[in-house]
């Protein structure tokens, strides 16, 4: 099983290792046209120009590219068959979990440090295998998806291979046993989001685009590393289910303080309030790595971590307050951004953040079990509706909603997924998101309701008692190396109830400002008129095909939570959850109804601004941060060039010019070096017979 | 005859030599010039030899080395200043500044002295 582990992790990162190596190669190897066929003037620039391209849309839409690109491209290949492989073997892994669900590790080997030992080891249970089997999922879609949509491009050999290592990076985090090791990963995917957003660096943009991606994040991450060794040293060990074990050994302050600064790193990666501003600017980066950032990756690494330590933020209510009271800013903020975006990707964006608060939420309430649900789901839904928006963005030429418009009857296969992936999006009855919602809400509701009591009718004491009540739950497995993360408790953590009732509201208003955001994208993008220029056909089939194959799951997902308990819908919170969902997307089709040239977003009025520039968070870190970090650099700048430069080079100058002065008597010149011989000997001879 | 006068004759003529050997710039004198001081040399060892009355000679037997090491030294100096005198068709010393260093360009000249020890 953890060789099982081990190489699905391996295969994507071997593929990447080849990609990067010989992509090109085998190519020509298998007889193949390289893939820069197309001329210099071609190098796409954005995916939007790649689309504007008249040429792009019907070379790209006929199925012979398709072929064209098939079984000789050799990148392709290298990038396809090992995330296919993966997926079989993560398939299978969770097969295996599902029948017997017992968690099995495994150690590679240690690495002895001197002190805390690193242990290279790899640990499946029904939360891993579950995450990765939808990581592998989502990764074989994008990379069959970018073969169509990346055909066109002359870097298209390192863009796969990228793809294949931010896989393997996930998997890495995915199965990894070790704190340290999960922290291997997690910062691979920092570095492959970094490359992979400014894969069109030709654009300035772009580029930017990318370090702040990287430099966002990186902020959470000196957080999230601070807080391993904090933990690790603690509890002398990185090993996650020891750890766990030791909690109760720990003082308090050490386990509030390691997982608060564990948050900042989750904050970071799952783009929440404050650290989210650089995922709306992720954008710039090709659409399936939005679709891959988004649904399976990166921003799921944060939540998954949370759910992976989960003990200890039961150990430390405080921290989940906190996470708390991010998750609400950020799903609130984030879809009231969403709902005034002109750009359909900044509209994703904006409720990727606000989706992965409502998981954020659903982990401070206490509701694990249904934040991953939430997760898988949303990695679903949000694959399809990033991939179904690259189809129209390659259609269309353009990103921006003004652009689209009654693509309805021309793309109907990307309409209908993208319907489930709005639906799933919006929660409606009974796609897989509106399960997931509901049982967040469902959650919440409870905490706010029953907050400070355990589900099992328990008093509520303190931390230490849920952690026992855990504990018990899980005494099978506290031998070491053998210990698991319950998975299907409910155990409501000891956050306040105000937060938890704040929670509770947000929730439900984000529902209904879900719906309406959800529903003015769907209706400025397939109904109306078409506004854009040139005559959009459907796709190639590989994207096209890909997004329909994956909408299946995005829509039926939802029924797979039948199976537990707490994953069931509950008639209260999920008439509450339809009807602010149908007032949201009422609300949105009413006002669209009057004009559908216009956008419904116009009713804002003078706010519009505010929500579309997401609260000016950026312009105000740009004036808090980023430009005095510019002026100080700019001043040291001047420092390094006058003062330190100078000194050496005054140093030099100096020794030269005194040089210039030393040299002149060694002019090379015997006649004038005996001269001067002579006048030496004369001075001495004159000064003995006077002096002696 | 005193010591006096041989030795002031010997000292004017190592200075005219001296002289020419700092001042002149043709080669062929410069070597006349040395010849002048050695020769200054001579007189001196021959005279204070007399003037000693050395029952060895010293004085003459090395002024005898010294002639011998003139000859020598005087042939090969006028063979360097023929050769020098072919391939450059002049032997004004202040023109064969082919091993010396460029004043514009120290680095290089550094390289060409190393090169010419």
């Amino acid at each position: 099983m953890i060789v099982l582990a081990v190489l699905i992790v391996l295969l994507p990162f071997a593929a990447a290792v080849a990609g990067l190596l010989a992509g090109p190669r085998v190519t020509r190897l298998l007889g193949g046209a390289p893939a820069t066929a197309a001329p210099e003037g071609h190098t796409v620039v954005t995916e939007a120009e790649a689309g504007a391209d008249p040429d792009a849309v019907q070379e790209g839409a006929t199925p012979p590219a398709a072929a064209r690109f098939g079984l000789r491209n050799g990148p392709a290949l290298l990038a396809c068959v090992p995330a296919g492989a993966a997926f079989v073997l993560a398939a299978i892994v969770g097969l295996t979990l599902w029948r017997s669900p017992h968690p099995r590790s495994g150690a590679l080997t240690v690495v002895e440090t001197g002190a805390v030992p690193i242990r290279v080891a790899f640990q499946v249970d029904g939360l891993a295998a579950l995450l990765g089997v939808l990581v592998c999922a989502v990764a074989v879609a994008v990379q069959l998806y970018s073969v169509a949509y990346m055909a066109k491009d002359p870097r298209y050999s390192s863009y796969a291979a990228f793809v294949s290592l931010f896989t393997a990076a996930m998997l890495l985090v995915v199965f990894s046993r070790d704190l340290l090791l999960l922290y291997v990963g997690w910062e691979i995917m920092g570095v492959c989001s970094y490359f992979l957003i400014g894969h069109h660096w030709e654009d300035r943009a772009n580029s930017r685009a990318a370090v702040k991606a990287f430099l966002v994040t990186r902020l959470g991450d000196v957080g999230f590393l601070i807080g391993i060794l904090v933990l690790g040293v603690g509890a002398s060990t990185f090993d996650i289910p020891t750890l766990l074990g030791r909690l109760d050994v720990l003082p308090h302050g050490t386990l509030v303080a390691a997982a608060l600064l564990l948050l900042a790193g989750v904050a970071g990666k799952s783009a929440q309030f404050p650290l989210h501003t650089w995922l709306p600017d992720a954008m710039a980066g090709p659409t399936p790595i939005s679709a891959l950032i988004h649904a399976a990756t990166m921003v799921a690494a944060g939540i998954y971590v949370v759910a992976r330590l989960y003990p200890l933020y039961l150990a430390a209510p405080a921290a989940l307050a906190v996470l708390g009271v991010l998750a609400v800013v950020s799903m609130v903020g984030a879809a009231l951004a969403a709902l005034a975006q002109d750009d359909l990707k900044r509209v994703l964006a904006y409720s990727t953040i606000s989706q992965l608060a409502v998981m954020a939420a659903g982990l401070a309430v206490g509701a694990k079990s249904a934040a991953i649900f939430h997760l898988v789901a949303h990695g679903a839904f949000k694959a399809v509706l990033f991939l179904a928006a690259g189809c129209v963005i390659f259609v269309t030429g353009t990103n921006l909603l003004a652009g689209h418009g009654g693509l309805r009857t021309r793309m109907p296969l990307t309409f209908a997924a993208m319907t489930v992936g709005f639906a799933a999006l919006a929660g409606v009855p009974p796609v897989s998101g509106w399960f997931s919602k509901d049982a967040v809400i469902e959650g919440a509701q409870h905490a706010a309701t029953h907050g400070g009591e355990l589900e099992h009718g328990l008093p509520a004491a303190g931390p230490h008692e849920a952690i026992s009540g855990l504990r018990e739950g899980v005494s099978p497995y506290v031998k070491p190396g053998q210990i698991v993360v319950a998975t299907d408790f409910r155990i409501v953590p000891t956050i306040p109830t105000g937060i938890a009732w704040l929670i509770y509201l947000a929730l439900l208003l984000t529902v209904a400002l879900t719906a309406a955001y959800a529903m003015r994208a769907w209706l400025l993008t397939f109904f109306g008129d078409y506004r854009g220029t040139g005559e959009p056909r459907e796709a190639p089939r590989a994207m096209s095909w890909t997004i329909a194959v994956l909408a299946v799951p995005a829509a039926i997902l939802g029924f797979f939570g039948l199976g537990a308990d707490e994953l069931r819908p509950h008639p209260v919170s999920a008439l509450l959850g339809v009807a602010l969902l149908a007032a949201g997307a009422a609300a949105t089709y009413l006002v669209w109804r009057r004009d559908p040239a216009a956008d419904p977003a116009r009713v804002l009025g003078r706010v519009r601004p505010v929500f579309a520039r997401a609260f000016l968070v950026d312009e105000l870190y740009a004036a808090a941060i980023v430009r005095p970090v510019r002026r100080l650099a700019r001043g040291v700048a001047v420092v390094d060039r006058q003062d330190v430069d100078g000194a050496v080079t005054g140093t030099a100058r100096l020794t030269r010019r005194l040089a210039d002065v030393v040299r002149r008597p060694g002019g090379g010149d015997p006649q004038s070096y005996l001269t001067g011989v002579l006048a030496g000997v004369v001075v001495i001879v004159a000064v003995v017979v006077v002096f002696l | 005859m005193h010591i006096v006068y041989p030795a002031v004759l010997s000292a004017l003529l190592f200075s005219v030599g001296v002289y020419g050997v700092l001042a002149r710039r043709n080669a062929i004198l410069v070597l006349m010039a040395v010849e002048l001081m050695l020769n200054a040399v001579n007189l001196n060892l021959v005279a204070f030899d007399v003037w000693w009355r050395d029952r060895l000679h010293g004085g003459q037997v090395l002024t005898l080395f010294t002639i011998v090491i003139a000859a020598a030294e005087i042939g090969l100096g006028l063979a360097i200043v023929l050769l020098v005198y072919r391939n450059r068709s002049t032997v004004d010393v202040d023109e064969l500044t082919a091993l010396r260093e460029d004043a514009e360009n120290p680095e290089d000249a550094a390289e060409t002295v190393e090169a010419g020890r």
